[in-house]
């Protein structure tokens, strides 16, 4: 099982690839294609890695470089995994080729265009207002204090990150895991209005510049403040922190809220008494489940939760479908709609109506609103519902 | 070709605008600066214009928060000359605006004459777009505004302009060159540039600061009082089951004749 690993050279680019281990090992690419066979959107993208890699290996760089072609990369780990040489196409290769292409795109959509400036400006993809960044906290119902006004170190400091923190549907998994952590007695902050998106879809759709910037103003954040560990409720932030932050000094544990708060089940489980009655069916996202491998947190979870009977989808664990989310994925649906790609949030949805369950449970909040909108798309939003993992525990959770 | 192109920065509206103390002036301690979002579209045919024909863009902007960066990023789009006037005084109106803009622009050096005068046709302190014509009037050249496509004809000296008009109605306009267009849109929305590139701007450098030239004899405009405007009246939220909205509905039509 290939396992992911801290990127240990931090300014990695196209022309340095190289000079590193994991970038000569691309050298040895025996031009399989699993990576075609396995990439959801294999059928459509023209430069799969292995043609990439092909090409580069002959000087075709130019040529690989022109176009808008590896847009269509949603960065969901499959090639990464299946790859029988082990070479690390998703988090090494992919980003510093799309870095490149970004550079010479004449134009680049207009969705992912928005998204990427409004990050700029404003540290989140939707161009909302920095200082409401923490307005979901009013209605959370619990205490959720800020670092800046604590005046003392906290041992977790929870990254909300953008979807969890602005958008409405998001908002009820931040409610639900101040909940959970309230209940747990976490000693926990956030960071308010000083908290910028950690910038991975930046660097994983090839805009590193963007991402530099992120990440030395969430490292100067960060050097601000005490606190033991980081705690975030988005998978990409998790892989920001975990895998690439490290090389530039962030040197803090760092988890993200299904497994956290799966380690604490025991500490929970006496007050998970409300009955809920839902047959839950689980997508592993790529980046928390492929990437991560942590499959048996969210189900232990779920298992957990009174009348909760659990199904699985064909396409499970490492094997589970993209949402088509990642990478730039989220602001490129019109785009791909554009070029005629099937739309992958519709795919997993099918798989999750046919299992006849009425809630599909997810743990990154990319997902709520990709799911819904196919959902509703597929005509199923009359059978089944999006709930994140922290909303269904929280729901169990007695007050 | 030589291409001006005028840039401001206005309030960004993305956070609530707060009155100051003083009651005349806005708050600035949450207050930040955009560029105005047509300046973008001017800044973006400009650069059409150069793609195409070839031409030198020198981009000049006001001093405010935040320009720098957005004079690097025309730099990184692809201006060729960056100039940051400082001493304009901000609010001052459209009129001291522009015949301050009349008698700095000739004064900076190699800025004026120029084939093409690029502004956006308006912005959110400027709602009637009157900073463009004033200036074009200042400086004797002709005005077209609310401008979406610009093709020029360097040889005969004369630019091709579409304005829009309402219902959707185009008109194709002939001016001579040289010509001072408030641009409301171009054929493509404007070009995203790599952080990276923005950086490697930065780190360049390059912008020219000039002081603004005295001499105009307009006065600025003095803001007596500054308020929020006064709620007149609140949507009716009805609630209930679709049936007892769908009711809801129908009595209030009725009871508006309009049934």
């Amino acid at each position: 099982m290939t396992q992911a690993i801290v990127l240990d050279v931090p300014d990695l680019t196209l022309d340095g690839l190289l000079d590193t281990p994991a970038g000569r090992a691309l050298l040895s690419c025996i031009q399989c294609g699993t990576c075609a066979g396995t990439c959801p959107y294999g059928e459509v993208l023209r430069y799969t890695p292995r043609r990439l890699i092909g090409m580069l290996r002959e000087g075709f760089i130019e040529e690989a470089l022109a176009g808008d072609d590896l847009l269509s990369c949603v960065t969901c780990y499959d090639c990464w995994a299946k790859c029988p040489r082990g070479l690390r196409l998703t988090d090494v290769l992919l980003p510093v080729v799309k870095e490149q292409v970004l550079l010479r795109l004449p134009q680049v959509p207009p969705e992912l265009q928005d998204a990427l400036a409004n990050t700029m400006r404003y540290g989140n993809p939707m161009g909302e207002s920095p200082r409401k960044r923490a307005a979901w906290v009013e209605s959370a119902g619990v205490p959720v204090p800020l670092l800046r006004d604590l005046g003392r170190p906290v041992d977790v400091l929870w990254i909300v990150e953008c979807y969890a923190a602005y958008y409405p549907r998001g908002q009820d998994n931040a409610r639900a895991t101040a909940r959970i952590l309230n209940a747990l007695g976490v000693d926990f902050a956030i960071l308010g209005s000083e908290e910028k998106c950690a910038g991975e879809c930046a660097r994983l759709v090839g805009e590193k510049g963007l991402f530099d910037t992120l990440r030395e103003q969430n490292l100067a954040v960060f050097g601000k403040y005490e606190f033991g560990a980081l705690l975030t409720s988005d998978p990409h932030a998790f892989d920001a922190f975990a895998y690439v932050y490290p090389a530039l000094g962030l040197d803090r544990p760092v988890d993200h809220t299904t497994p956290f708060v799966a380690a604490r089940l025991d500490a929970l489980k006496p007050r998970l008494t409300q009955e809920l009655g839902y047959k839950i069916t689980y997508h592993d996202s790529c980046v928390l489940g492929r990437h991560n491998h942590v499959h048996d947190e969210p189900r232990r979870l779920l298992e957990a939760l009174p009348g909760v009977s659990l199904v699985e989808m064909t396409h499970n664990r490492d094997s589970t479908i993209c949402c088509g989310g990642g990478g730039g994925g989220m602001w490129l649906d019109t785009f791909y709609k554009a070029k005629g790609h099937p739309r992958l949030s519709d795919r997993r949805v099918e798989e999750a109506l046919a299992t006849g369950a009425d809630v599909l449970a997810v743990s990154c909040p990319y997902e709520v609103p990709r799911f819904e909108d196919s959902l509703k798309v597929l005509g199923g939003d009359d059978r089944m519902v999006v709930r994140d993992v922290m909303e269904l525990v929280a729901e169990a959770l007695a007050d | 070709m030589k291409i001006l192109v005028l840039m401001k920065m206005v309030p960004d509206i993305v956070e609530e605008l707060e009155v100051a103390s003083d009651g005349r002036s806005l708050d600035q301690e949450y207050l930040r600066f955009i560029v105005n979002e047509r300046d973008e579209y001017a800044l973006e045919q400009a650069l059409l214009l150069k793609d195409g024909l070839g031409a030198t863009v020198t981009v000049v902007a006001p001093d405010a928060p935040e320009v720098d960066d957005v004079l690097y990023t025309a730099r990184a789009k692809g201006a060729d000359r960056l100039i940051k006037v400082t001493g304009l005084p901000a609010g001052s109106g459209a009129r001291a605006t522009a015949a301050a803009l009349a008698v700095t622009l000739p004064a900076i050096e190699g800025a004026l004459p120029a084939d093409l005068v690029l502004s956006g046709c308006q912005a959110i302190d400027d709602l009637d777009g009157f900073v463009a014509p004033l200036l074009a009037g200042a400086l004797g050249v002709p005005y077209l505004g609310l401008v979406s496509r610009v093709s020029v004809d360097a040889a005969a000296g004369k630019a091709q302009v579409m304005k829009e008009f309402a219902g959707g109605v185009m008109g194709r306009f002939e001016v001579s060159l040289p010509a001072l267009l408030g641009i409301q849109g171009c054929e493509k929305p404007p070009r995203y540039v790599p952080v990276a590139k923005v950086r490697a701007a930065i780190g360049a450098g390059g912008i020219e600061a000039v002081e603004a030239s005295a001499g105009t004899a307009v006065a600025p405009v003095e803001v007596a009082a500054l308020a929020k405007p006064e709620a007149a009246g609140h949507a009716e939220m009805l609630e209930g089951s679709a049936q007892d909205v769908a009711e809801k509905v129908a009595d209030i039509l009725a009871a508006r004749g309009l049934l």
